[in-house]
């Protein structure tokens, strides 16, 4: 297990995997892909019990991410942790790459469905969670859903199932960002209060930080403790780590020209230890 | 053929095999179980019985987690609803996934009669048909529905079974099975080749013997198998009678009609019309009652037959 500071680190390094990746691409999605990043590096380092050189294992803990437009974030923590070969991760959304443009399951190891159209993905984990449950299996699910994705109606159909057939060895993590492709959430269409409407649902509520890993871990440690499927709220900031980036709708789908990329990869380097 | 059945009755004794047969079948539902009768799969497999209340979306999501897992669900509901409401979790949950999913859209066309236009699925094939990896049957009677269930089950990737409500006439004893891409020849004919599919499959028999009256020696082909179609089989007939009718309890476009015009348009250009729906929504009144107003009849069968050879 990584200490904090060295989780810290690994986070920068993964905002840097973004940013470059993005860049080479020439499009992506850097504001959702940096509000998810600890939440992704705590899943992956901490929480799930997974095995990179044996990504089918039956036994691992499954993750789904429902938010398809933050792979980026996703693909560099699949690459470090093992699954593929990091110098992929440059092939991003080009032609005949593992690395498509929102995740492809077939293509790539690791993941565990393809997504990409907004409010599919809970129901997915839901049905992963009965299927482990049917047989008598241990794993546990996550499901990464974005804050504005919560106005998918399906994502509350999700909802009530998970709670009705108390899944409680789902959780899902909601990376509360408060901004959208067009804007503030509460400007384009508010979802809050997001913690009233999850308990209302039946779901056992947990909000965190974040991009606190303290944080994060002790609020997935709590995590199916309560007879009934789990969700944290993480309080994110889109964008986080670049400051022109951060709380901006202007950075939800866009890449860096050549000074934004010098500025982005300069302010995120300053802060590895 | 005369004892009439509804092929919804083929569809339950299907999952029920099925479920008997293989433990990794389960059963999703959306609160339309006592309708479609799939609740007695419920009562046999509680464990492997899931229904979701009315929430399409989420019943095909849930469908796509569990065949990740290694089930084989089964998903019914309307197809008006499943099809429709729920096309995109099929198209990016399910078909881009290429997983094992049977959907099954009970009360296909006008079968569904009185409950009027919201509720017949009109457009259901067309929807399906347009989708990778998607493979879809359309079963004639309560027999075939049963077989296209378990044939269902050796398929690779998503399967679209539709089915009807009210009681249609048994064509098949019980014995023949159901093969994807493979349709059957229930008639031989050398002036026209009829196409039909669901319960435009009796209807067409009835009008082959109509026409024979009448001197015109009218093939019938069951295409059950919408997608892929049996190919070989159509142009093979086709290529004998040079003419071609088809009959479906759908829209007249992107169901079976067109994915015979595209077929033959292609490899064996001949005369073909049409008898389906004509761009337009159905309406209340008993089965027999909307298909006689919309021309979805053995006698419409007829008469465009006897045109097409008249031109």
């Amino acid at each position: 297990m990584l200490d904090n500071a060295q989780m810290q680190d690994l986070a920068l390094l993964v905002r840097l995997d973004v940013i470059e990746m993005i860049r080479a691409a020439g499009s992506g999605h850097p504001g959702g892909s940096f509000s998810s990043v600890e939440i992704l590096v705590e899943l992956y380092w901490n929480v799930m019990n997974i095995r990179p050189e044996e990504p089918r294992w039956e036994g691992r803990d499954r993750f789904i991410l429902s938010k398809g437009h933050a792979c980026p974030a996703l693909y560099s923590v699949l690459a470090r942790r093992g699954y593929f070969d990091p110098t992929e991760l440059m092939t991003l959304r080009k032609l005949g790459s593992r690395l498509q443009g929102h995740p492809n399951m077939h293509d790539l190891p690791g993941l565990d469905a393809s997504t990409g159209s907004l409010g599919q993905g809970l129901s997915i984990a839901c049905g992963i969670a009965h299927g482990i449950r049917l047989d008598d299996r241990k794993s546990r699910v996550f499901c990464l859903l974005g804050d504005g994705e919560l106005q998918e109606g399906s994502i509350w159909e999700a909802a009530m199932t998970a709670s009705h057939y108390n899944l409680k060895h789902l959780t899902a993590i909601v990376d509360r960002n408060r901004v959208q492709l067009d804007g503030p959430v509460s400007e384009v269409m508010e979802i809050e209060p997001l913690v009233d409407k999850w308990l209302a649902f039946g779901w056992d509520v947990i909000v965190a930080e974040g991009h606190s890993i303290p944080s994060l871990e002790k609020a997935f440690e709590h995590c199916g403790e309560a007879p009934f499927p789990s969700v944290i709220i993480a309080d994110t900031v889109k964008g986080k780590g670049v400051s022109f980036m951060e709380n901006t709708c202007l950075w939800h789908g866009r890449c860096p020209d050549e000074d934004e990329y010098a500025a982005a990869v300069r302010e995120i380097r300053e802060g590895l230890s | 053929m005369n004892n009439l059945k509804a092929t919804r009755e083929g569809y339950v004794e299907g999952i029920l095999q099925a479920g008997r047969e293989n433990s990794r079948v389960v059963v999703i539902e959306g609160d339309v179980s006592r309708s479609i009768g799939s609740a007695s799969f419920g009562e046999e497999f509680p464990d492997r019985f899931f229904n979701l209340g009315v929430s399409e979306q989420d019943m095909l999501g849930e469908a796509a987690g569990l065949a990740l897992e290694g089930f084989i669900p089964f998903v019914g509901t309307y197809g008006v609803f499943i099809a429709g409401r729920a096309w995109d979790q099929i198209r990016t949950s399910v078909c881009y996934m290429n997983l094992d999913v049977r959907i099954a859209g009970a009360h296909g066309g006008v079968s569904v009669g009185p409950d009027g236009a919201t509720h017949q699925a009109l457009e259901d094939v067309a929807l399906m048909r347009v989708l990778p990896n998607m493979k879809i049957l359309v079963p004639a009677d309560s027999n075939q529905t049963r077989a296209a269930v378990l044939a269902s089950l050796e398929a690779d990737g998503p399967v679209y079974i539709r089915f009807g409500r009210n009681p249609v006439p048994q064509l098949y004893t019980g014995d023949e099975k159901v093969k994807i891409g493979r349709g059957n020849l229930l008639r031989e004919g050398n002036d026209v080749t009829l196409v039909a599919c669901g319960a435009m499959v009796s209807l067409s028999i009835e009008a082959a013997s109509i026409l024979k009256v009448k001197g015109i020696s009218a093939g019938v082909i069951d295409m059950v198998s919408v997608k892929p179609l049996d190919r070989e089989l159509l142009v093979g007939q086709v290529e004998k009678t040079g003419a071609v009718i088809v009959a479906e309890d759908h829209q007249a476009a992107g169901g079976l009609f067109c994915a015979v015009a595209e077929t033959l348009a292609l490899e064996m250009p001949v005369p073909i019309d049409i008898v389906a729906m004509q761009d337009s929504f159905g309406a209340s009144g008993s089965p027999a009652e909307v298909r006689e107003i919309f021309g979805l009849t053995a006698s419409a069968i007829v008469e465009k037959a006897e045109k097409i050879l008249h031109q």
